[in-house]
């Protein structure tokens, strides 16, 4: 017996909760440095402040030792370009980045991240992550230092994308965490930050919060506070009978982050950025098909009939063998890789790949479908990595993938693994498994902005830092989440010890109070979450698709206000579990309001952004070059103005360099 | 076999993500405690395996199969509309294979990587 409809049928009745739940009830904890989102990002983040010998308090929203879009593992880490093999500078890799966005991302985060990269992972290797072939099961393969046993992926002459055996680096993340004696409170749903006063834009002095197994009320007290949490993968799509099997993002991506400090008066950019949702999860289970891109990189790909697609570099020359796949070839410097939040813009520094016009070719019947990954046609050891260390180690491939494919027999030794069979246009990316036109041309998702964080990433407001890849402006993925959680948790450690004793505003916190618990209060005729969510995302991709105009605009805010205040305010909770994903439904809705307001700033359309103003069609206009920081005070809307390169200019230094130094504390 | 019928709402689409084997279950509940989106509750009867209770909030991430201490009490199961898109063909004999087929061929007991 497993599931729900079996108990109830078998046992006559519906199950109780098996909580104890005291809705209401206050818990109080006080700490240094207070910690939200317990992913790759929180715990680094908590494990750094920690070792300054401050107190540290995670709230995780649902179990650190695996939760978060990096809890399912880990195969190639991003940006380790101080690693002893690189060929890269964090200057090379922070201008590449930079100019491939033509300065539409935070240099200054992707250069603490090119930093301190390497450092990290030498840190995670500590802890019992293998990031080196000590087995020495590649020995003599192109992709392995023989000195350091170090091994690369994508480009094997630069060698500054390292390959890590990764499945359990959130566990052991979080066994360092309490070994360091950082207080974990799992379950918990935040629902505001607390300012001094009460006062929005003000100190940040700690958060309330809602313990979703016993409907418990929490409200920490901190003297510095980071946000750690990840994107907000249900903005714009609510439909997880179909999506949360194929998706790149749990339920739990809400935006909660953005929610608790955009109403606390935090600064955000570039949040009007919006991209297609292509790993949103109308596709296929990540990794399950046949395919040729990110952890399945150069892949042989052949037809029906076993003839192979072509392989072409960046300048569409074709390549003769399939080990040219994984070398920059004459007139490349080095490539970035794919999955650090840049893909469709970074041309020079793109990888091999598979050309696009393989879509024409397929129409015109020169490659006969079904398409199959060939694995035997690599070497042994390219083989044996592919489909053995990286599909082994990535998120969610050790059990959803390795081990339940070659438990039903699959052997890449032997066996053709089909790609899926989609209309001709899916073949555009070699990306098969994200399915291309299997999801809905409406669907979006959030493409790069954030928090508006200084050299220290510290937001606006004093005491509020912010880290994570999917969550500050220039973050990435996840080495870069492990990263700026790292760097977080330094600077948050070193203010604590300075700051004044926090002070929270009692008013503030009976208002949040009455607020939390309103749908525990509701006729139980009430909607519940997942009307509410899905909602919520047919009013974003609506009113804020990819053509937005003034009016449409206005319309779509007046609709989430509209369902704010009647469908979602007369919304029922049966438990602590659906209070919990009703109160991310407000957090849901205070960022699509954000990202509205954030796109009537800009009265402009901008392609690198992905903005299409029908009300302004003219693409880039010079004039509209520039960042618009966004933030409330006193419930309004403020804007201002901001160089897409102020990270460069005074106050700061105008070299990355001279800034790290003065900022980094290292 | 009970003819009775009860007023249910349709299961779930996805139904289980995860299915026990009471036999080697213990009712540890340690799959319980770390699933990110609590798709499983405690079972209200002591040493009983879990209940499925939001399958559809599943993200498939195998953590709960991981953190298991009894090997084969907890198995991940992809959605039905996922198993039937994982399909193979071995390359010498043309046979053709999916995920979740009624007479798989042997299992490929190669670890990966690492160990």
């Amino acid at each position: 017996m497993s599931t729900w409809h079996e108990y109830v049928q078998r046992n006559g009745k519906v199950p109780e909760w098996p909580y104890p739940v005291n809705y209401g009830k206050v818990n109080e904890v006080i700490a240094d440095v207070l910690i939200i989102g317990g992913g790759v990002a929180g715990l680094q983040a908590a494990i750094n402040a920690a070792r300054k010998g401050v107190k540290v308090a995670v709230a995780e929203r649902g179990h650190a030792k695996r939760s978060g879009s990096g809890g399912a593992g880990v195969d190639h880490w991003h940006g380790a370009v101080t690693n002893p093999c690189s060929k890269v500078t964090p200057e090379m890799y922070t201008n590449a980045c930079y100019d491939s966005m033509q300065g539409w991302t935070g240099g200054h985060v992707r250069y603490i991240i090119t930093k301190e990269g390497w450092d990290t992972l030498l840190e995670c290797e500590k802890m019992g992550i293998q990031i080196r072939d000590v087995k020495d099961e590649f020995k003599g393969a192109p992709f392995r230092d023989e000195a350091t046993k170090l091994m690369f992926a994508y480009d094997y002459a630069n060698k500054h994308i390292i390959r890590v055996w990764g499945w359990n680096i959130k566990p052991k993340l979080y066994e360092e965490a309490k070994r360091l004696g950082v207080n974990i409170y799992n379950r918990t749903m935040p629902t505001s930050l607390l300012t001094a006063g009460g006062k929005q834009g003000a100190r940040v002095v700690g958060a309330t919060a809602v313990n979703t197994h016993t409907g418990e009320f929490y409200i920490f007290r901190a003297k510095a506070t980071i946000i750690c949490t990840g994107g907000a993968g249900r903005l714009y799509v609510f439909a997880p009978e179909i999506t949360a099997s194929g998706t790149m993002a749990d339920m739990n991506s809400s935006g909660v982050g953005q929610a608790l400090g955009w109403n606390a008066g935090a600064e955000f950019v570039c949040m009007e950025m919006t991209g297609p949702g292509g790993l949103i999860g109308f596709g296929y289970a990540p990794y399950s098909t046949g395919n040729a891109s990110n952890t399945y990189h150069g892949t042989p790909i052949v037809d029906a009939d076993g003839k192979e697609l072509p392989w072409v570099d960046v300048f569409g020359r074709e390549l003769k063998k399939w080990e040219d796949r994984f070398y920059p070839q004459s007139g490349q410097q080095f490539q970035l890789g794919i999955g650090i939040g840049i893909s469709r813009t970074n041309q020079e520094f793109r990888l091999n790949d598979i050309p696009p016009d393989v879509v024409e070719r397929i129409r015109k019947g020169e490659f006969k479908l079904p398409l199959y990954a060939d694995f035997t046609r690599f070497s042994e050891e390219e083989r044996r990595c592919t489909f053995g260390m990286m599909v082994g180690n990535e998120g969610k491939t050790r059990i959803p993938i390795y081990d339940t494919m070659t438990k039903a027999g699959f052997d890449p030794d032997k066996d053709l693994f089909q790609a899926p069979v989609m209309p001709v246009e899916g073949y555009f990316n070699a990306c098969y498994w994200a399915g291309g036109p299997n999801t809905p041309p409406t669907v979006r998702g959030l493409g790069g902005g954030g928090f508006l964080t200084d050299w220290d990433l510290r937001s606006n407001l004093e005491g509020l830092y912010a880290a994570a890849g999917g969550t500050i402006f220039g973050g990435g993925c996840h080495g870069e989440s492990h990263t700026t959680g790292r760097y977080a948790g330094r600077h948050a450690a070193d203010y604590a010890k300075t700051a004044p004793e926090p002070v929270a505003d009692r008013n503030q916190i009976e208002a949040e109070k009455e607020h939390a618990y309103t749908a525990t209060r509701q006729s139980k005729e009430g909607n519940g979450w997942k009307e509410i969510n899905a909602a919520i995302a047919r009013i974003m991709r609506d009113y804020c698709g990819r053509y937005k105009n003034e009016l449409t605009l206005n319309l779509g805010l007046r609709l989430l206000n509209e369902l704010k205040t009647t469908e979602l305010a007369a919304a029922y909770a049966s438990n602590p579990h659906e209070l919990g994903r009703l109160l991310e439904c407000q957090a849901l809705i205070s960022v699509g309001e954000m990202v509205i307001k954030a796109s009537l700033e800009r009265k402009a359309s901008n392609s690198i952004l992905d903005f299409h103003r029908l009300d302004y069609p003219q693409m880039d206009p010079p004039e509209w070059n520039k960042l618009l920081p966004i933030k409330q005070e006193n419930n309004k809307v403020k804007v201002r103005e901001l160089p897409l390169d102020f990270h460069l200019k005074a106050p700061y230094a105008s070299s990355y360099q001279e800034n790290y130094k003065k900022h980094s504390g290292q | 076999m009970s003819d009775k019928a009860y007023m249910v709402p349709n299961p779930p689409t996805p139904n289980k993500a995860v299915e026990f084997n009471p036999d080697i279950c213990i009712g540890c509940n340690l799959c319980v405690d770390v699933c990110p989106t609590d798709v499983m509750m405690p079972n209200p009867e002591k040493k009983k395996q879990p209940i499925v209770v939001y399958p559809e909030e599943c993200w498939y991430c195998g953590g709960c199969v991981e953190e298991c201490p009894r090997p084969g009490a907890i198995k991940m199961l992809h959605p039905t509309q996922q198993r039937i898109s994982m399909n193979w063909k071995r390359k010498d004999t043309g046979e053709l294979f999916r995920l979740g087929m009624k007479n798989p061929p042997p299992p490929n007991t190669r670890p990966p990587s690492g160990g």
